[in-house]
This record gives C-alpha cells, sequence and structure tokens, in this order.
C-alpha cells in the first residue's frame, strides 16, 4: 500500500497502525534476507511507536502519515538507535539524539521500521561501499539498488517500509529511485534540516524521500520542510505546501530540454524512452523548448573538488576521542593514523584524501576554488535556462541499476551522478520518476528508468505537481513488462 | 611538480590516515587519474567569476543567548571509546 492510503486507512479506523506494522515487519522477515535493505530492524522501537499512534488516532488527533512504516538511511540519528553511516568507523555508536527531519515524520505518525544501509558516509552510487551489508536491487537480485540511499530504496521497492528517507549530495536519492522504481525526491538546498544527518558535504547534502507515487513523496516533503533552528543552513522562509498541488496537466508550463544531454550516449532503448518522456510531456500541455547548459559537463569535476574537501574536514571529527571505534597506537598521534585507517573504507580514504591535496597549502586557490567558481557558472547556467523554462526534464541516470562489481574503477562510478551533479552545485530541487523499462544486455529481466525533472529554487509545489501530472498518464511504475513484481513473500 | 601528481604519503599524514604500501600505489594511481579529470576546469575563464559556498541566500545567524536543553553528559560519553568519569580519555598528549 502507498503512504497515503495507510494514512487514511489508519486514520479512519480501518486498520490500526499496529497491525499494518506487524504485516510490514512480516515482510522485512520474508525478504530482507534476499534484498539486505536494513542494518538494523528497529522491531521493538516499531512496535511501541505504533501502538502510541493507535492511541493518539483514538484519542482524536489526526495525523499525516498515521501507521505509515519508514525506513530511515542509516546517516540519520534516531535516539537510542545504532547508526552507523555504513562505516566500521560507526558500526556500534548509539545516537543520542534524533534527526529533525526524523522527529517531524515521527510526530506525524510515521513508524521507523529500521535502519537502511547506504554507501559509507553517503559516498557512492550502488551501496557497494557500505561496510557492514550488500544491499540487492529487488528488481534483478544479481544488481545493485543504486546508491548512495541504496537501502532506502531497496526497501521501498521491497515493500520493507512506505517511504524511505534519504539524503543527496550529488544524486544519492534520485538514482537509486531511478534504479528501484521508485520517486526521488531531493528538495532546495536548505529547505530540510540537516541537524542530525552525519555530514558528508554540508553545502550539497539534502534529505529527501523516495516513494512509490509523487502524493507519497510530496506527503513526506510537506512534514518535513521548514526552517529549524538547529540547522543555521536551513532557510527561514514560508514552506509552500505541495500535496494539493498535484496536476492533471501541464497546459501553459515550458519544459526545457537540455542540448547538451545527447541520451543517443545511452544506447538505443534508454534513447527511445526518454525521447517518449519528453513527446508524453508535450502531449500533457507542456511546450518544449531546447535550452543550454554549456557548463554542466563541468559538473563532474567541480563537485569531485568540493564535495571531498567538505568531506576532509567534516570527517575530521572521526579521530578516536568522541564517538565510535579507536585503535591504540605508540602516541597520541598513531592513535589518530590507526583509528582512521582501521575504520574508513577505500572510497571514504579517498575523498578525504582528495579534499586534503585540494585544500592544502599551494593547491588550494588552483582547485578549490577554481571549483567554486565552476560553481557559480553552472548555478548561472540554470538560472539563464530558467529564463526560458519553467522545468528541466533530463535522464536521471546514465543506465539502468548495472551488476555487482560492474564499476570497479573510481571514475566510471562517478560518472553516474553526471544528470544529477549540476541540480546540487545549483542547490535546484530535482526528482527521478519512473519513465519506462530497460532491459541492458546481460540482464533477464526489464529494469526500470528514471526521468529527472528540476525546477529553480523553491519550485516545489511546480516540480511535484508536474511530476503527479506525468506520472498520474504515463503509470510506468506499475507497468513492469513481464508482469512480475519485486520480491514478494 | 605537476598539477596532477599527488604526494599521498604528505596528504595521508595531513589527513591522519595510516596508509600501507599496497594502498599508497593504488590511491597514487587513481587520484592522479581524479586530477587528471578534474584539470578539465583549467579551461574555464573564471578571471572575473566570484566563488560560491553555498547556493540559496546566506546570512549571519544569531540566537537569543539563553539556557537551553543539551545532550545528557552520561549519555554522550557513553558513545565515546575511552572515558574517565566525566571525561573523554585520550592518550598522554604532552611528553613526561
Amino acid at each position: 500500500m502507498n503512504a497515503a492510503e495507510i494514512a487514511r486507512d489508519v486514520s479512519a479506523g480501518r486498520v490500526s497502525a499496529a497491525e499494518i506494522t506487524a504485516a510490514t515487519l512480516a515482510q522485512v522477515q520474508a525478504v530482507d534476507g534476499d534484498v539486505g535493505a536494513y542494518l538494523t530492524v528497529l522491531g521493538q522501537i516499531a512496535r511501541s511507536s505504533a501502538a502510541r499512534v493507535d492511541e493518539r488516532i483514538a484519542a482524536g488527533e489526526r495525523l499525516a502519515l498515521a501507521g505509515v512504516p519508514i525506513a530511515l538511511k542509516d546517516n540519520m540519528c534516531l535516539e537510542g538507535s545504532r547508526t552507523t553511516c555504513g562505516s566500521k568507523i560507526l558500526e556500534h555508536w548509539i545516537a543520542p539524539y534524533t534527526a529533525t527531519a526524523v522527529a517531524r515524520l515521527l510526530e506525524a505518525g510515521a513508524i521507523p521500521i529500521g535502519k537502511a544501509n547506504c554507501d559509507e558516509f553517503a559516498m557512492g552510487s550502488s551501496c557497494e561501499n557500505s561496510a557492514l551489508g550488500v544491499t540487492r536491487n529487488p528488481y534483478d537480485l544479481t544488481r545493485v539498488p543504486g546508491g548512495s540511499s541504496g537501502g532506502s530504496a531497496a526497501a521501498v521497492a521491497a515493500g520493507e517500509a512506505a517511504i524511505g528517507l534519504g539524503s543527496d549530495t550529488g544524486g544519492s536519492i534520485r538514482e537509486p529511485a531511478a534504479f528501484c522504481n521508485l520517486v526521488g525526491f531531493k528538495p532546495t538546498y536548505g529547505r530540510v534540516s540537516r541537524y542530525g544527518l552525519i555530514a558528508f558535504a554540508s553545502s550539497l547534502d539534502q534529505i529527501g524521500p523516495l516513494a512509490r507515487t509523487v502524493e507519497d513523496a510530496a506527503l513526506a516533503y510537506d512534514i518535513m520542510a521548514g526552517y529549524d533552528p538547529m540547522d543555521a543552513t536551513s532557510l527561514d522562509r514560508p514552506v509552500e505546501r505541495t500535496a494539493d498541488s498535484l496536476r492533471a496537466d501541464l497546459s501553459g508550463l515550458r519544459v526545457g530540454i537540455v542540448r547538451e544531454f545527447d541520451t543517443k550516449a545511452l544506447g538505443e532503448r534508454s534513447d527511445a524512452l526518454y525521447r517518449e518522456a519528453y513527446r508524453d510531456l508535450e502531449r500533457l500541455g507542456a511546450e518544449l523548448v531546447e535550452v543550454s547548459l554549456p557548463t554542466a559537463d563541468y559538473g563532474l569535476a567541480t563537485y569531485y573538488l568540493i564535495a571531498p574537501a567538505e568531506c576532509s574536514s567534516n570527517l575530521a571529527r572521526f579521530d578516536g576521542v568522541r564517538y565510535g571505534l579507536r585503535v591504540e597506537g605508540a602516541d597520541v598521534r598513531a592513535m589518530y593514523d590507526n583509528t582512521r585507517a582501521a575504520g574508513f573504507g577505500p572510497e571514504v580514504k579517498r575523498r578525504i584524501l582528495i579534499g586534503t591535496h585540494a585544500l592544502s597549502s599551494g593547491y588550494y586557490d588552483a582547485y578549490y576554488v577554481r571549483a567554486q567558481k565552476a560553481r557559480t557558472l553552472i548555478a548561472r547556467d540554470f538560472e539563464r535556462a530558467f529564463a526560458q523554462c519553467d522545468l528541466i526534464a533530463c535522464p536521471a541516470a546514465s543506465c539502468p541499476a548495472f551488476e555487482f562489481a560492474a564499476k570497479s574503477d573510481p571514475y566510471s562510478m562517478y560518472l553516474m551522478d553526471y544528470y544529477t551533479i549540476p541540480m546540487s552545485l545549483a542547490g535546484l530541487p530535482a526528482l527521478s520518476v519512473p519513465c519506462g523499462w530497460a532491459t541492458p544486455e546481460g540482464a533477464n529481466l526489464p529494469l526500470p528508468i528514471g526521468l529527472q525533472l528540476c525546477a529553480p529554487l523553491f519550485g516545489e509545489r511546480l516540480l511535484l505537481g508536474a511530476a503527479a501530472a506525468y506520472e498520474r498518464a504515463t503509470n510506468h511504475a506499475l507497468a513492469h513488462p513481464a508482469q512480475i513484481g519485486p520480491v514478494r513473500a | 611538480m605537476t598539477p596532477d601528481t599527488i604526494d599521498i604519503r604528505y596528504v595521508a599524514a595531513l589527513a591522519r590516515i595510516a596508509l600501507s604500501d599496497d594502498e599508497i600505489e593504488r590511491f597514487s594511481k587513481e587520484l592522479g587519474e581524479l586530477l587528471g579529470h578534474v584539470r578539465a576546469l583549467q579551461e574555464l575563464d573564471t578571471a572575473s567569476v566570484p566563488a560560491t559556498a553555498q547556493v540559496v541566500e546566506s546570512r549571519n545567524v544569531l540566537r537569543e543567548d539563553v539556557e537551553r536543553p543539551c545532550l545528557d553528559r552520561e549519555v554522550v560519553l557513553d558513545g565515546a571509546p575511552q572515558r574517565q568519569g566525566a571525561f573523554f580519555r585520550v592518550p598522554r598528549i604532552i611528553a613526561e
């Protein structure tokens, strides 16, 4: 069931939160051995949360997410629960407080089912960088679920939650959503508080929902969005509700197609699907206009200086003193060196090293400052494009879900986020919505493909509204060509 | 030193990460290649472009200087690898 349906039924007393929770935990029990979405299942916390929600409903409270089972990416704190970031350095760390976004969902009646696997410290595009577990794509268990929010995506796709909470720094919500046949939504930077989200790259990180429908994503966003005094970068300006903005058509909208994003390079099938998607937008009343993002091609280079620079600074706190792992050494310096050597995996080390290099004396201007200037140019490209259009449509990922170990060269993995990184650098709201099925070479079954839509800053209402119209008209998520669904009990 | 090389030993020392010989070899190669890719940024004319640190409105954030509840000291200390009483326990920092 979708989140909106669950909330309606629980609110109306047709089913209890306790029953929904029991059914969801049973599904976890049945499929998570194969899928591996969760690092920690919160059985006890889920049951007691459900009991409280049922009491509140019985007392006449109205809760927007009454009884909705949610998966929390394991870089988000939930008081009293293990919060690992998929890393050995935090493998046994218990969060002493709850992230604001999580607290708001729970206050609205959501039930936390578990802490979902992710690439270590959210650095990756396949979940393979997790040090603590393997997550498989529910549509093809030989393939990755995407990343870094891959556990949250797999949990929702496999019916182990109705909404997954993810974080997106360069595409970490949108790409796994595309790989798992879901809607994945990254709001405008600063719209959702980052308090309690363990930081990777602070000027880019943003929390958002993964869901089966646009309506569910909008429902979760409306609850989470808004100013939080605990996050100095959260925006103190009014939030427009989105759940009541879902449109039936796109009349009067201009949708920009990016000249530089030639979909032919993605193969015949994907190319055809994206062309069909653009035609569908037109059929729904939108006017298609060609726009140019000449600097977008520099997005990857810009991102792989800025994000590692910020990560090298943020992850300095993991030093064996205040939390997590400590590995002793002859002196304090050796203790730091040994703790970080044992606690971090290869991708995290790579990014700390490149970031440290980019910020080091003699290289700072050549790398970090230049990347910040390139970031300005990329943001200006979008400003110019949005003078000509209301939304931009483009691919969400460069291919469907790939097989494990298929991207062993780090740069080939970085390329997965080619289409999502420019929006992140510009802070723009963007989402991925299912746009069809493709069977890549070597796959036995068709795999989902995602269309990315992007709006100007604070354009959430327009973005989700338009995505809902496209979803309603095409219904790709429900149209698996082989008539098989995700793993079921 | 050309812009595409990276002294992994020096950078790892700055980053406080002990690396094995294998890692030094592997990361030198991989990160040298990555620096080759990011070199593309040199093509952009950025002479008159301001740097962007944050994309949305940024302003100084102040709050009233009033007491508020904070995290429980015991809970926070329990998350540490080693504690002693009300303190984080660390290796000796000042030589005898």
